[in-house]
């Protein structure tokens, strides 16, 4: 039963995925671009943690760990940068 | 003492100075002088079993896979050269102490003296020719920088340049001329060469080696045509150019000519090359040294005058010319270095060094006036000074050679040189201190103090003793090297009183003609000056300026600053090459089938190409380009998830937020966009070049994975060994640390080596004018929000301690999962970056406590010591060791000193990526623009509302 469950939910994710690309490549200004960007992280997040459910793995909890924990960083720099062109002031 | 220890001396010691010029300048010149002393009374020990005719060696196999070894020997010449090295090495030392200036820096000058020194006393001690060639090229660098000393001079800078292109280039055709020779003999040890004269002189390659060695000796020894670089040297401090220039560096080039006389030597080829050689060279720098007015100038021509003669006497191939040869050597060395440090008082004293301006110096500096007397009076070659004696020798051995069948020519021009000899060393006593006293000097002159005359007058003394008693002071040593050199037993007795041979009335000559000749000097300088004659320099600088305008049009042609052309240089290469390999290689049979395509794959490989189309779509626009290249770099690293290599993952992940930061910064301050520069036809040929090199890399790839490889790959041994060997389950991780620790060891060093230079260039940079111009900077866009916000502050304050934690758990997990140290690293590194991007520049600044120089280097550091430990035990650098330990309560868990090493490796890269970070946040730090506090709005704090207010 859990395998149909990882299955709907990774090609949920994967057409999410695919979405957040279509945004990043033809979204209005760079601001909605770097949402996009990061809502892709997250979704990467989950195909992750999907694939790790689907083979009975635990190798790729820590990747989506540190992605969780650090993807932000570059979001916030993004925003810092467009908001204030200095990173760090 | 080993002879190892001596060598190894003075390069140990040339830390000792630089650190202790902090403690004054007597003590840097003590410390140098104490170690200089040291390998001479190590030396001194040697000498007894030496003079009996052994051979001291230590040998120690360094590569011997390329018969580099370093293996060391002293025998009767080396003790003798090494003797000369130390002993005036000490002189000058003690007379550049009170040389030098207070303005100049005295540490450097004596670390690059000791460098110096060492790296001569290893070529004459060298057993093996590959190690001598390595301390041969170490005397060429460091005499560049002793010679461009003051680097203020532009003669200094020049000299050096021009030393160094000279003595570097003959170098190169010696290094040469060395492997043929190691080639013909099979072996690159000098004990076995010198064994092998036959084998050697019928070999069809003696010619080439032969020439090639002599292009080396005779660049360093600065004979004809080469000896132009010795004169414009002269723009070093004198103790330099006394101690290089008169006793040893151009000296090597001699030694040279010396230990390879046995084998070398007695053919028509080396008589005619070093003979005639040595005797232009000696004619031509006597008459060239008579007609300079700079004392230096004037010594320096004789020094190359002297050469020659050695040279010429070495080339005459007989034993009793060899003797000759190795005594002038002592001799040569004891009066030329005195005069140069006498010049070097005049030049103190009067401040001048032109003869046009001195003149009666001997009634204001007597005792100057009488060492330069005996020293000058040694040179001209008149009894009873040792300057004679070696003279007498040289006529006589004149006098038995025959010059391509003509008996009378090479005695009538040695008499011809030495009467020139004779009439510029007179002329340096009696134009500089002769005569009426002047009252037009720069200053008015006076005797220096004991530092300064003392040293030259050590070998004054020697000058007059070895005259007087030389078979109680120079036979034993002579005959020792003359017995090494010629590789039998010579008869050495040289006296002041031969009877009335031919090289007496031959002296005679010289002496009187030489004398007249002074007498003549004004009508001689005349014609001198009317001879149309080339000038060295603009010739060298002619050819210099030639190969560099040359090479400069090449290189302009490829490195025009435009990354596509490098590119597309770079590619076009690349791909003449693939096909060449295609074209002329096999291809095998595809042997494996493709695997099935799932979803996932299919996923990444749309996000891949979309990104990248995107990417060439809106590169022009800098920012988004960035943004693209974001989901490049994630989808890269879930790929290396899909494949089964999370550390590469981990490291993928946490290296592009370091790299989107790093780009951040540096767009700050870039336009944010990039111009259309270049031509359409140029954009589709790029177009075509680029899709090319794709395709061939993609059909490469293809190929390659649809087959085995043709070699086992060396991954099974990895594979096998890391548990056994490396104790740890993560192959990766265990290869990082422990197959290719070396590898990483270096790695690390480099990394903080770039940092370093990032934060070098920052200093540079913000030290200059450019400074006020980023202080000034104006925005490109209205700043809109807060400096530091309180949500973003808030946010990161609460991530840092569990960033930390996850570092750590990254680290200490990495020997058997994935992780490890560099992702560690990576990932502190990003915990504290947040908090310079929450609160600010300087608030973060205030707070770091550990300068990161300092990160990085403990980080080195720490690697290299568990690194040697191993040696400890017996083992090669960085051989790991691990072991199980079971505490009560607890599970076993594993001790491993590659966890230490790992360690060193997560030290160097946080300290690297901060470095480097923060140097670049420097540039756009401009104080007053955002607030000091770490957050722009803090309900605790009072004047809060006002700061607001007050923007």
């Amino acid at each position: 039963m859990i395998e149909y469950a990882v299955y709907f939910a990774a090609t949920c994710f994967g057409l999410a995925f695919l979405m957040n690309l279509w945004k990043i490549a033809t979204a209005e200004g760079v601001g909605d671009r770097v949402l996009a960007l990061d809502t892709m992280v997250i979704n990467a997040i989950a195909l992750m943690i999907l694939y790790g459910l689907a083979n009975g793995t635990e190798i790729f909890f820590e990747a989506a760990m540190i992605i969780a924990m650090l993807g932000f960083v570059s979001t916030v720099a993004y925003a810092r940068f467009m908001l204030r062109g200095n990173i760090i002031e | 003492m080993s002879l190892f220890l001596i060598a190894a001396l003075p390069f140990l010691g040339a830390v000792f100075p630089a650190l202790l010029i902090r403690a004054g300048r007597n003590a840097a010149a003590a410390s140098t002088g104490a170690v200089t002393l040291l390998a001479l009374i190590g030396l001194v020990l040697h000498a007894p079993a030496v003079l009996r005719g052994e051979t001291v060696s230590a040998r120690l196999d360094w590569l011997p896979d390329l018969g580099l070894n370093a293996n060391f020997h002293l025998d009767g010449l080396g003790l003798l050269f090494a003797g000369l090295i130390l002993g005036i090495g000490l002189l000058i030392i003690a007379y550049a102490r009170f040389y030098l200036s207070r303005e100049d820096p005295m540490g450097q000058f004596y670390s690059y003296l000791l460098l110096f020194q060492g790296a001569m006393v290893g070529i004459v001690l060298s057993d093996n020719i590959l190690l001598l060639l390595v301390f041969w090229e170490l005397t060429s660098l460091s005499s560049f920088l002793l010679i461009g000393y003051w680097k203020h001079l532009p003669e200094g800078r020049q000299g050096a340049r021009m030393a160094l292109a000279v003595t570097g280039s003959g170098g190169l055709a010696m290094i040469g001329g060395m492997l043929i020779l190691g080639h013909i003999v099979g072996s690159y040890d000098l004990s076995v060469i010198l064994q092998n004269k036959d084998l050697i002189q019928a070999s069809p390659l003696y010619a080439p080696a032969l020439i090639l060695i002599l292009i080396g000796a005779f660049t360093k020894s600065a004979q004809f045509p080469f000896h132009f670089w010795l004169p414009h040297a002269m723009a070093a401090p004198t103790p330099v150019s006394a101690y290089l220039h008169s006793a040893t560096m151009v000296k090597a080039g001699l030694f040279l000519m010396a230990r390879m006389w046995p084998v070398l030597s007695g053919t028509e080829l080396w008589f005619y090359l070093v003979a005639t050689t040595g005797l232009v060279t000696m004619v031509l720098g006597a008459v060239i040294a008579l007609f300079k007015d700079d004392l230096k100038a004037l010594l320096a021509f004789s020094t190359v005058s002297h050469l020659g003669l050695i040279t010429m006497l070495l080339g005459f191939g007989t034993k009793a010319a060899a003797v000759a040869a190795v005594f002038h050597i002592v001799n040569h060395a004891t009066f030329k270095a005195a005069l140069f440090m006498n010049a070097g008082i005049v030049d103190h004293a009067a401040h001048t060094r032109d003869i046009k301006q001195l003149g009666g110096l001997r009634h204001l500096m007597p005792l100057t006036f009488t060492l330069a007397g005996v020293a000058a009076l040694s040179m001209a070659g008149i009894p009873p000074f040792n300057g004679f004696l070696s003279k007498e020798m040289m006529l006589e051995e004149a006098t038995h050679a025959i010059w391509a069948g003509t008996p009378w020519l090479v005695p009538a021009l040695a008499v011809f040189g030495a009467l020139f000899s004779v009439a510029y060393s007179l002329r340096y006593i009696a134009h500089v201190f002769l005569g009426p006293r002047r009252h037009d000097y720069p200053t008015l002159p006076h005797d220096p103090g004991a530092g300064l005359w003392l040293p030259p007058a050590v070998l004054v003394v020697l000058v007059v003793l070895i005259g007087l008693f030389p078979n109680v002071i120079a036979t034993p040593i002579v005959t020792a090297a003359a017995n090494a050199v010629t590789g039998a037993d010579v008869y050495f007795h040289p006296a002041l009183w031969h009877g009335l041979t031919p090289a007496l009335y031959m002296s005679v000559a010289a002496v009187l003609g030489g004398a007249l000749l002074l007498g003549g000097h004004r009508a001689a300088l005349g014609i001198w000056n009317n001879l149309p004659r080339p000038e060295a320099k603009a010739i060298f600088d002619a050819i210099v300026g030639a190969a560099t305008g040359t090479s400069r049009r090449f290189s302009d042609r490829l490195h025009n600053g435009s990354l596509a052309r490098y590119s597309a240089i770079f590619l076009v290469f690349t791909l003449a090459i693939a096909y060449y390999a295609f074209a002329s290689g096999t291809l095998g049979p595809e042997t494996r089938a493709p695997l099935p395509v799932t979803a996932m794959p299919v996923l990444g490989w749309i996000c891949l190409v979309g990104s990248t189309l995107s990417v060439v779509a809106f590169h022009r626009n800098r920012l988004l380009a960035l943004v693209l290249i974001g989901v490049t770099g994630l989808i890269v690293s879930m790929t290396f998830n899909y494949l089964s290599a999370p550390d590469l993952a981990l490291t993928q992940i946490s290296v592009e937020v370091v790299t989107i930061i790093l780009l951040l910064l540096a767009l700050n301050f870039m336009p944010q966009q990039t111009p259309r520069e270049s031509s359409p036809g140029r954009r589709s040929r790029d177009v075509a070049i680029s899709v090319v090199a794709g395709l061939g890399v993609g059909g490469l790839i293809y190929a390659l994975m649809t087959r085995d490889f043709v070699l086992p790959s060396i991954s099974e041994y990895h594979l096998a060994n890391s548990y056994k060997g490396g104790g740890g389950n993560n192959v990766v991780n265990v290869i990082l640390v422990d197959f290719r620790g070396f590898d990483t060891f270096g790695e690390i060093i480099v990394l903080g080596i770039a940092a370093i230079i990032i934060f070098a260039i920052t200093e540079a940079v913000l030290g200059s004018r450019v400074r006020a111009r980023l202080l000034n900077r104006k925005p490109w866009s209205p700043l809109a929000g807060d400096s530091h916000p309180l949500m973003m502050v808030v946010a990161t304050r609460v991530m840092m301690p569990i960033a930390l934690m996850v570092a750590a758990y990254i680290f200490f997990r990495g020997h058997n999962m994935p992780g490890g140290g560099f992702i560690a690293g990576l990932i502190a590194a990003i915990a504290v970056v947040m908090q310079y991007m929450a609160s600010g520049f300087s608030w973060a600044t205030d707070r770091q406590r550990l300068p990161y120089h300092g990160i990085i280097g403990t980080g080195v550091l720490v690697a290299a010591v568990t690194g040697m430990g191993a040696w400890f035990n017996g083992l090669p650098f960085l051989t790991s060791a691990f072991g199980y330990v079971h505490p009560p309560y607890l599970e076993k868990f594993e001790l491993a000193t590659a966890a230490l090493f790992d360690l060193g490796v997560f030290l160097a890269v946080l300290g690297a990526v901060l470095l480097a970070l923060q140097s670049l946040a420097r540039y756009a730090w401009q104080p007053g623009i955002a607030s000091e506090h770490p957050m722009d709005i803090n309900p605790e704090r009072d004047d809060a509302t006002q700061t607001i207010e007050g923007h």
